[in-house]
């Protein structure tokens, strides 16, 4: 969506780090210097293993926590940290999150599930109403009818659209999906991404769908983040990304995609990284498999991989990996 | 002899609601060395039928047909024999493992629990074992050692495996195996399971609601809906190319990534599952089928029909032989 670039991004960081201080072991770095843009109607997906900081990059997005370092900018305006300036933004910027179950309160009707938000904030008009549109903008037709239920009388399908319809209930411009379909069924799954996509096109919605799924990016995003152990490693358009992906580690994550076995599988040993250790040098090359091999001895890279640090990706058009083996960074398609 | 052969199984829950037919006329085999999927959404009863496989169901239920465990009825087996079947001759990983092991007592503790139990060897010959386990599934043996707080989640599935593993059983039914787990974590323990299956020669029993992870891993697949078998074939062929209307929503749910048709359109499948206690007529698919006709919502319910020798799917629009 380069279309929308005249108007402000409707979120943007700058050298955003988010660091957690533990009492007896060291800092973890979860998110250690990341610039990104998504703008107005752009569904962007960030993608990453678990633990690459990509949730606690959505939290500190959404002000739930205040980052160590830069700043969060929405719509033009950075974001205040006191408790009216993060109410305001919060009607603007809203979360949906994976479990709907644990999402919502077992002993609520889903009229009050969705009401909440809107007698949090205050909202003038008829509640009655507004939560009627809200419910029904989420696919859940006629609203009227699941006012008195509850959320166990509801599939799981269903309570992710009241999850949905409670976000949209405050017209906000922004909705940030952390693995918004991860619990769901496999035949829930494309209801509620094409759900997303709709909202998209009719409420001009700006999406940030935080996953693990490249299948999900592929059948909604416009750009995709890639996100390694607080970095982002590499970013661009969906189809760019995917079909020609540049660095080593979402060439990784691409082939072990079950689909898509006919690329032989790189499975990366060991664990998703630690935060509290960030290796010296490139951050992936612990892990890395074109070190292994030796494509990066060949390319003469491999001594700058192990101790040189790479600079981090700015916010710019087009298709960027973090990688010294793809500098300089292909021309744009 | 199959390992496990399970001819017209059918089971019902006494609910306050009457009788609710769960599984409903359901045939497998799994050989040795190879790895059946069952694929199917929440309540198609594909976990009531794991859990006949050893006859762990609930007391409400009730089971008729045969549960073949290498050639015995697991069914009519008497108490004492069940004891010695489970875990030595079949074993069960369940879904939702991260949660499963006992926060209060170490890895290997757990491990050598049933290896105790089962074959009555001493402390010290158990600990020996379950290093090897531990090795096996990828573990450094110390781990046995650890608490599961202070193992990650592929961690604790891998010991879970290692687990299922202790009584070397020749059969190993596993529950959604890796949902919940990351993708490269999922990626690694997949890879795990087809190498014990194709090292070990055991049989696996596979269960997910992920049509694109049996796929990739499954040798044979069967989909299930509304507790009967819709379609069953070669696991690949089944993925690729789907023939009952049901299975292409499946497997239309996971995208191929660069297929063009399945950019900016995520496709799934409306509605909801009917409801066990008041099934449709005819079809028990036809609501929420694309392209059904007039005639599916009438008369019988559609029957498996082998549509080539290794395939086969309950769907009136298909032609095919009566199998």
């Amino acid at each position: 969506m380069t279309a929308v670039q005249a108007d402000p991004p409707a979120l943007e960081v700058h050298d955003l780090a988010v660091t957690f201080r533990n009492r007896s072991g060291p800092e973890a770095h979860a998110v250690d210097g990341v610039e990104l843009a998504v703008g107005q109607g752009e569904i962007l997906a960030l993608v990453g293993e678990s633990g690459c900081g990509k949730t606690s990059l959505a939290r500190a997005l959404l002000g739930l926590v205040q980052p160590s370092r830069g700043k969060v900018v929405h719509l033009g305006q950075p974001l205040g940290y006191s408790s009216k300036a993060l109410r305001t933004y919060r009607r603007r910027v809203q979360l949906v999150l994976q479990d709907p179950s644990g999402a919502l309160n077992p002993r609520h009707t889903i009229y009050e599930a969705v009401a909440e938000g809107l007698r949090i904030h205050k909202v003038r008009g008829d509640e009655r109403e507004l939560v009627a549109r809200a419910l029904s903008r989420a696919g859940l037709r006629p609203p009227e009818r699941f006012f008195l239920s509850y959320p166990h009388e509801l599939s799981g399908g269903q309570r992710q659209r009241v999850v949905i319809a409670g976000a949209l209930a405050l017209e906000p411009s922004v909705l940030v999906a952390d693995e918004p379909v991860s619990s769901l069924d496999a035949s829930v799954r494309g209801e509620i991404l094409a759900l997303l996509l709709h909202l998209r096109d009719e409420l001009g919605l700006t999406v940030l769908v935080v996953t693990h799924d490249l299948g999900l990016a592929w059948n909604i995003a416009d750009r995709i983040a890639v996100m390694y152990l607080g970095r982002v490693v590499e970013v661009g358009p969906t189809e760019e990304v995917l079909a020609d992906p540049q660095h080593p580690y979402t060439k990784a994550l691409l082939s072990v995609v079950p689909e898509i076995r006919h690329v032989e599988p790189v499975v990366l040993a060991g664990e998703p990284p630690d935060p509290t250790r960030v290796p010296s040098g490139c951050r992936f090359h612990p892990r890395c498999p074109a070190l292994a091999d030796g494509t990066a001895e060949r390319a003469g890279v491999a001594d700058q991989c192990r101790t040189a640090t790479l600079p981090v990706l700015p916010i710019a058009d087009g298709h960027h990996a973090a990688c010294l083996l793809t500098t300089p960074p292909p021309p744009p398609a | 002899m199959a390992l496990l052969e399970m001819r017209d199984v059918h089971v019902s829950y006494r609910t306050r609601a009457g009788l609710v037919p769960a599984v409903r006329g359901v045939d497998l085999t799994v050989e040795a060395g190879e790895i059946l999927g069952v694929a199917g959404e929440s309540g198609c009863g594909k976990s009531t039928l794991a859990a006949t496989a050893l006859r762990l169901s609930p007391s409400n239920a009730t089971v008729t047909g045969e549960v073949l465990l290498e050639g015995r009825d697991v069914l009519t087996m008497k108490w004492g024999d069940l004891r010695t079947v489970r875990w030595a001759h079949a074993s069960i990983v369940f879904q939702g493992a991260l949660h499963s092991l006992n926060p209060v007592r170490t890895i290997g503790q757990q491990i050598a629990e049933p290896i105790v139990l089962h074959e009555k060897v001493s402390d010290k010959a158990a600990a020996k074992r379950v290093d090897e386990l531990l090795e096996q599934v990828g573990l450094p043996a110390r781990r046995a050692r650890s608490y599961p707080h202070q193992i990650s989640g592929g961690q604790k599935q891998r010991v879970m495996i290692a687990m299922a593993l202790a009584c070397r059983p020749r059969l190993i039914i596993a529950d959604e195996p890796t949902t919940a787990l990351d993708v490269m974590v999922q990626a690694q323990v997949l890879d795990l399971i087809s190498s014990l299956v194709k090292d070990m020669g055991v049989g696996m029993l596979m269960i997910s609601h992920d049509l694109s992870v049996l796929g990739a891993t499954c040798d044979r697949l069967a989909v299930m809906y509304a507790g009967r078998v819709v379609e069953e074939g070669p696991a690949k062929q089944l993925f690729a190319a789907p023939q009952h209307p049901y299975s292409g929503a499946l497997s239309a749910a996971f995208p191929t990534i660069g297929d063009r048709a399945s950019r900016l359109a995520p496709r799934g499948l409306p509605g909801d599952p009917p409801d066990p206690a008041q099934l449709p007529d005819g079809c028990t698919f036809h609501p929420r089928c694309p392209v059904a006709v007039p005639s599916c919502a009438t008369g019988a319910e559609p029957q498996l029909r082998r549509l080539s020798p290794e395939r086969a799917a309950a769907c009136v629009l298909l032609e095919g032989s009566p199998s």
